[in-house]
């Protein structure tokens, strides 16, 4: 359960970006997260939840966009998206792999929206 | 409504600290070792074994991680090297500031083997660089040979994949081979070794290869 740390680490990721003034508010958090990375995305949304109440990222949707995992073939030349238990070129086969995607973890943007009349 | 553009890793920061920890560590010319399993593997079992088998021939600190308690720490301390106990309190891993800060705690110019034995856990360490050489994943005979199937990152991460507890294998559900087959299919680059704790079978294979990786003249 090491996801309620990644939710930690991406909120103090997104408090550091928020403007100054009182009354912002963060609608959605845009997530890109790799097969590989390691992580349960459901897990996470719940985690999520839970640390932000009480902060600007009350109610916040964590929008996760997912990465799948690609490599590239040393063999036969050819990328393709890669299969995390069978581990083979999707061509032909090889495991002489080069991962080019799919550990990912990354905190793209974020939605913030400030509230009128808070000022 | 506006949109803030970030752009960063979410686990920036843990990697920026396993940044400081493996140029500390290059700096002192220690080899360090990231060993992975899940729980009752038999990582401290194999970490006394390779202390007794190294003693005299390398100088080397521990850090041990554990949810709780420092029993790994005192089994550890018996074999007359450093070694520092972290308690992640209930975290399921080790992160790169705590290793940082255990490292504060060791003699650094005086050696040049570090082993790190994270917490039992085939998943979560995976995602956490704490500024190692390489990682070394243990997979024990009683857990059955599709290990490698199930937690394919650690397989993937990891550089050596060291099978233990070979002197049950008459009495369990497990191929060597298929075992072997699985992890070199995830990881084709992994060094294999074969070991019992119980036997000492493996150990003086798996030590020689240390010592290879790890500078001399520091004992």
């Amino acid at each position: 359960m090491h996801e309620l740390s990644i939710a930690q680490s991406i909120v103090d990721i997104v408090l550091q970006h928020l403007p100054r003034e009182e009354g912002v508010s963060v609608r959605s958090v845009r997530l890109t997260l790799g097969a590989m990375a390691g992580v349960v995305p459901d897990s996470l949304e719940f985690c999520f939840g839970a640390i932000t109440e009480g902060t600007p990222l009350q109610g916040a949707l964590l929008e996760i966009e997912h990465v799948p995992l690609r490599a590239h073939c040393n063999d036969c030349g050819g990328d393709t998206d890669i299969e995390p238990t069978l581990f083979a070129c999707a061509a032909c086969g090889s495991r002489s792999l080069t991962i080019l995607s799919g550990r990912e973890m990354q905190v793209r943007d974020i939605e913030v929206e400030e509230n009128e009349g808070v000022r | 409504m506006s949109v803030i553009t970030i752009e960063r890793k979410v686990l920036e920061k843990n990697d920026e600290l396993a940044r400081q920890n493996r140029a500390l560590l290059e700096r002192h010319g220690i080899f360090a070792i990231n060993v992975v399993s899940s729980p009752g593997a038999g990582k401290t079992s194999l970490l006394e074994r390779t202390l007794e088998h190294l003693a005299g021939k390398l100088a080397v600190a521990v850090i041990e991680g554990d949810v709780q308690t420092d029993f790994d720490a005192q089994r550890i301390a018996k074999y007359n090297v450093p070694a520092v106990q972290i308690v992640t309190a209930g975290g399921c891993h080790l992160e790169a500031n705590l290793v940082h800060d255990a490292l504060g705690n060791i003699d650094l110019p005086h050696i040049s083997l570090l082993i790190i034995e994270n917490v039992g856990n085939l998943v979560c360490p995976s995602n956490y660089d704490l500024g190692e050489a390489m990682k070394v994943v243990v997979a024990s005979t009683t857990e059955g040979d599709d290990k490698p199937l199930k937690y394919p990152a650690m397989f993937r991460n990891s550089s050596v994949l060291i099978i233990n507890k070979i002197d049950l294998l008459p009495y369990v559900n497990c191929s060597i081979e298929t075992l072997r087959a699985n992890a070199l299919r995830i990881n084709p680059s992994l060094a294999v070794f074969e070991t019992s704790c119980t036997t000492g079978a493996g150990i003086p294979a798996w030590c020689d290869w240390l010592l290879a990786r790890t500078a001399a003249g520091k004992i």
